[in-house]
């Protein structure tokens, strides 16, 4: 229990006087989980809109492998990244490994899937919904997409507040990935692995509620923005 | 367009990766988290104008990494697979750079009674007779295999519930032998630095098998035209110098020295 107390104070007094090494990994572990949110969801979305409005042969197939792939381990997922990215393995001339870019390249594996599967369950019951609709209009594919993921945004935007969650609180891949440097590729996470490995469990706790607080304060950014819980159904 | 696009998401990527005069090193957990680092590095900045960005890992795991080219250097203890590391080829050469020394840490009251034992082999051997909870690293880093040295010296086997293989590094290790008031081999630096002891106390050091030689590999350039061959000849010349000599002998934590510098020895 006092480690508890000790990590809730030293989170309280790095965030109060703005530790500057605080400062540093935060932003980067912002950078790399909102850089990948942002190309997951550009690939997710329009795939979950896909299968909810085409059918195709392997439709039925696609979703039960995005389902399952949800829960795909993080450390499997680094683990093959490493190897592709390693100098030894087929991207190995790109020299990406050890940097924040490995990080994004792992996390957006990790994110598609969930935000895919999740986007795809809502857009399907919308799409139940539009289907006579948008059939007696006799718009085309991309319409019936583009309407879908239009009307079905806030939706949207819970499927991605899911992926920033998985994101944000993610360490066995970018642990491996980006080796956990100083300054270079240490975020919260990782930071957090170090500080629990030092037996330092105060300021281990401390970061994992800084961690807490930084997720808690994107969420509610996110719904104020989208102002969420103030209209009717949408 | 999609061609374009991967390829321009390439060039972007790889920019954001360049950076100059930067060695990427490999080091062990117990080398980090003695803490050596954080004055080692800074000086090294300061002389050589070389940024050092550590990745902290196992001796296996290191040493892969050195292999597949991933990083310019590594600097880990186990000599055996060091000298298999640079004769396959992977490192140029090894470099014996200084040594620090295992320890056994134990419940205080030492129900094994390892205290007051003459060697490292006996101690062992009293934990194993006695059934005592050991927890090894079991990772195969540097600090196993010495562990796993020190018990084929001492003639045994270590298997049954009391040896408990935890898989993990220093850190780790440690907590769960706090946890289960075990007894478990750790280097001095780490112990010293460790935050969590609980009921844990040092029982048994002193005995020279336990001495633990750190030394530096750099990656073969030949096989991997893309490390650092440069900056790490400056690096291991600083290295090899009196002013590294000054440093790491002089480094101390709660007024102990850790590391004895014994370079060209």
């Amino acid at each position: 229990m006092g480690d508890l107390w000790a990590g809730l104070a030293q989170g309280f007094w790095m965030v109060a006087t703005l530790d500057p090494e605080l400062v540093e990994i935060t932003l980067r572990s912002l950078r790399v989980t909102l850089t990948a949110l942002l190309i997951a969801s550009a690939i997710a979305f329009p795939l979950a809109a896909l299968l909810a409005v085409k059918r195709f042969r392997l439709r039925r197939l696609t979703i039960a492998i995005l389902n399952a792939l949800m829960g795909l381990p993080p450390v499997v997922v680094g683990l093959i990244v490493y190897i592709l990215l390693s100098r030894s393995g087929p991207f190995g001339v790109l020299g990406l490994l050890f940097t924040p870019s490995a990080m994004v390249i792992a996390q957006v594996i990790i994110l598609v899937p969930l935000i895919a599967s999740v986007a795809h369950q809502s857009l399907r019951d919308l799409w139940s919904e539009y289907h006579d609709l948008l059939i007696a209009m006799n718009v085309t594919p991309w319409q019936k997409i583009t309407t879908l993921m239009w009307d079905a945004r806030r939706a949207l935007i819970t499927a991605a507040l899911a992926g920033f969650g998985r994101g944000i609180g993610e360490v066995g891949a970018i642990m491996i990935v980006g080796g956990n440097i100083d300054h270079a590729t240490r975020v919260l996470t990782t930071a957090i692995a170090l500080e629990t490995g030092r037996g330092d469990f105060a300021l281990a706790l401390g970061l994992g509620f800084v961690l807490i607080a930084l997720a808690l304060a994107v969420n509610l950014v996110t719904h104020w923005l989208g102002q969420t819980e103030r209209e009717g159904r949408w | 367009m999609m061609t374009r696009l991967i390829l321009s998401l390439g060039l972007l990527l790889s920019a954001l990766a360049a950076q100059a005069d930067t060695v990427r090193m490999a080091v062990t957990t117990s080398f980090h988290n003695s803490g050596l680092a954080d004055v080692l590095l800074p000086e090294i900045a300061r002389d050589t104008g070389i940024e050092v960005q550590l990745l902290v890992v196992g001796t296996g795991q290191a040493l892969r990494l050195g292999a597949a080219g991933d990083v310019d250097a590594v600097l880990v203890h186990s000599r055996s697979a060091e000298e298999a590391f640079v004769a396959a080829g992977h490192g140029t050469r090894r470099v014996p750079l200084m040594y620090n020394d295992f320890i056994l840490v134990g419940p205080a009251a030492d129900p094994a009674g390892i205290a007051d034992t003459g060697t490292a082999a006996e101690a062992l051997t009293r934990i194993a007779t006695a059934g005592a909870a050991f927890v090894s690293r079991g990772d195969d880093s540097g600090t196993h295999k010495a562990e796993l040295a020190l018990w084929s010296a001492a003639g045994i086997a270590p298997e049954g519930a009391w040896y408990k293989p935890v898989g993990a590094g220093m850190g780790a290790a440690l907590n769960t032998a706090s946890g289960l008031d075990a007894y478990v081999l750790s280097d001095r630096a780490s112990w010293l630095n460790f935050g969590n002891r609980g009921g844990l106390a040092l029982l048994f050091a002193g005995d020279p098998a336990l001495f633990n030689q750190y030394a530096f590999l750099p990656v073969n350039a030949e096989r991997h035209p893309h490390v650092q061959a440069g900056a790490v000849a400056r690096l291991e010349s600083w290295l090899l110098s009196d002013r590294a000599r000054e440093v790491i002998d002089g480094y101390t934590l709660g007024g102990e020295a850790l590391f004895v510098y014994n370079a060209g020895e």
